[in-house]
């Protein structure tokens, strides 16, 4: 099996990851333990490559504009240095992809989507830029993306080479900052997909490896570990954040799957507007499943009633490292959606007992 | 990369087993363990089973993913190794040794793989 590389690749050669395929990249899966990778998320700090992921360019007198249409969420309204999680819809109303959107500019963004839908996004995006002043650029291989994320992260990556172009301590939840590190223009954001405190730190690909390098040279002696997309999965599980694929995707509308806040209906007109993908399940809500014991229910096992009626299908799951028992997220009718609701799953023949949970079902104490 | 004990028999399934008389020990190779990360639950057959060759007799999971236990011969399950149910991690830890899954006493063996060709299996 060989992939696309990151930047990274050689880094993660050497430090003895196991590499899995993702979205055609040869990513590591994990360095050394899953379960030890995500403690030290959830205690310390953890390390992740994210160059997969695709970064797309906007910039024009028109960007904030052809935003406002081609995304859900009124982008123009972002100040400048905001980070904005947002979603490409069909012109059905399922998600094409979600995304997070930085502002750079009154008229320069960067849109970081999928690794999975690197082509779809920047195709969609390019076709709805036609009528707009405005240029869409695929920079996927101009950027490697690092993140640092856990209750440790800032003091390590205050620790680090990396000059940030205003003082860390002042950066806000879903804001960013630029900066340099050895005189290569970078940038900080406070975003990640753990559940915990973080950053994710752009790099000009070329100089990735000598920043993943400080930042383990500083933070390995603190207590931060190198980690793989085994552990992002349960993490990101944890904290109920959808994952493109599994949660998301053409067939469910945002509402569906809990996103009504990143539309924006009071916006003229945009992609998607006012619609909602018709079919067999479109009466299903996403929730959040706990059972007991060891076994979890996993992507694609059917929701039972306490009946034995057929009533969802599982969309991701594992035994929740954090909290030591099983969780899920499923889609499920409506009328079952209620906390607590007892419900069964198919575990492979056999019927495990589990009831409807609010998500996420961690959350860190909040910070400021 | 893990080595590939050479006393032991291999399936194209990742398990392995040791021979002893007409009793086969078995267990999941270190690859299989490797691939599957942390394991957190191990479901094994009841002492006294009968099973039948590459029906499932068990599961192993870990955080990330389900494999499957599949019977490598026909025979009557002789002992199941409480060890891996209570602590699943000890496949991990020693899939040769204490990490061992099941005993069964088999009448025929099928054709199994010698230790060169399991590991130029888990090479390709």
């Amino acid at each position: 099996m060989s992939g696309t590389h990151t930047p990274l690749h050689a880094v993660h050669v050497a430090a003895g990851a196991t590499f899995t395929d993702f979205a055609g990249y040869d990513m590591p899966v994990r360095y050394s333990s899953d379960l030890e990778e995500h403690h030290s998320v959830r205690t310390a700090a953890g390390i992740f490559d994210l160059s997969h992921m695709a970064e797309i360019d906007v910039s024009g007198p028109q960007a904030a504009q052809f935003l406002d249409y081609a995304l859900s969420n009124r982008l123009s309204a972002m100040e400048m240095l905001q980070a904005k999680y947002s979603l490409l819809l069909s012109p059905s109303g399922g998600v094409v992809d979600d995304l997070i959107v930085y502002r750079f500019g009154a008229e320069h963004f960067l849109i970081v989507a999928n690794a999975s839908n690197r082509e779809v996004a920047f195709s969609e995006l390019l076709a709805r830029s036609a009528d707009f002043d405005v240029e869409v650029r695929d920079d996927s291989d101009a950027w490697a993306l690092i993140a640092v994320q856990g209750p440790i992260s800032r003091e390590v990556m205050m620790a680090s080479s990396i000059t940030p172009d205003s003082p860390l301590e002042d950066l806000r939840y879903y804001r960013f900052i630029t900066g340099e590190f050895q005189g290569q223009p970078i940038a900080i954001a406070r975003t990640g997909y753990t559940g915990e405190d973080g950053y994710e730190v752009f790099v000009p690909a070329a100089h990735a490896s000598e920043v993943w390098a400080d930042l383990e040279a500083v933070g390995m002696p603190l207590g931060l570990v190198r980690c793989g997309l085994a552990c992002r999965d349960t993490l990101r599980l944890e904290a109920g954040m959808p994952l493109y694929g599994h949660e998301l995707g053409l067939d469910h509308s945002p509402a569906q799957a809990g996103l009504a806040r990143a539309v924006d209906h009071t916006k003229d007109d945009f992609v998607g507007a006012g619609m909602t993908p018709v079919g067999p399940t479109s009466s299903r809500v996403l929730v959040g499943l706990v059972g007991e014991g060891k076994r979890a229910p996993r992507a694609g096992y059917a929701v039972l009633s306490s009946e034995g009626e057929p009533i969802g299908e599982v969309t991701s799951g594992a035994l929740s490292p954090t909290l030591g028992y099983p969780v899920a997220m499923a889609y499920i009718d409506s009328d079952h959606a209620t906390p607590r609701h007892s419900l069964l799953v198919d575990v492979r023949g056999s019927h495990l007992s589990v009831s409807v949970q609010e998500l996420p079902f961690y959350s860190r104490k909040k910070v400021a | 990369m893990s080595a590939v004990p050479e006393n032991l028999s291999y399936t194209a399934e990742h398990e392995w087993l040791l021979i002893d008389g007409d009793v086969a020990t078995v267990g999941i190779t270190q690859f299989a363990a490797d691939a599957l990360g942390d394991i957190v639950y191990v479901a094994l057959p009841s002492v006294g089973d009968s099973i039948k060759p590459g029906a499932v007799v068990g599961e192993v999971e870990s955080t990330k993913s389900v494999g499957e236990i599949f019977a490598p011969t026909a025979g009557e399950v002789l002992e199941a190794n409480q060890v891996v149910v209570d602590a699943p991690d000890t496949v991990n830890a020693d899939p040769y040794g204490n990490g061992w899954l099941i005993k069964i006493r088999f009448s025929e063996l099928p054709e199994l793989l010698d230790a060169t060709a399991y590991q130029a299996l888990i090479q390709e």
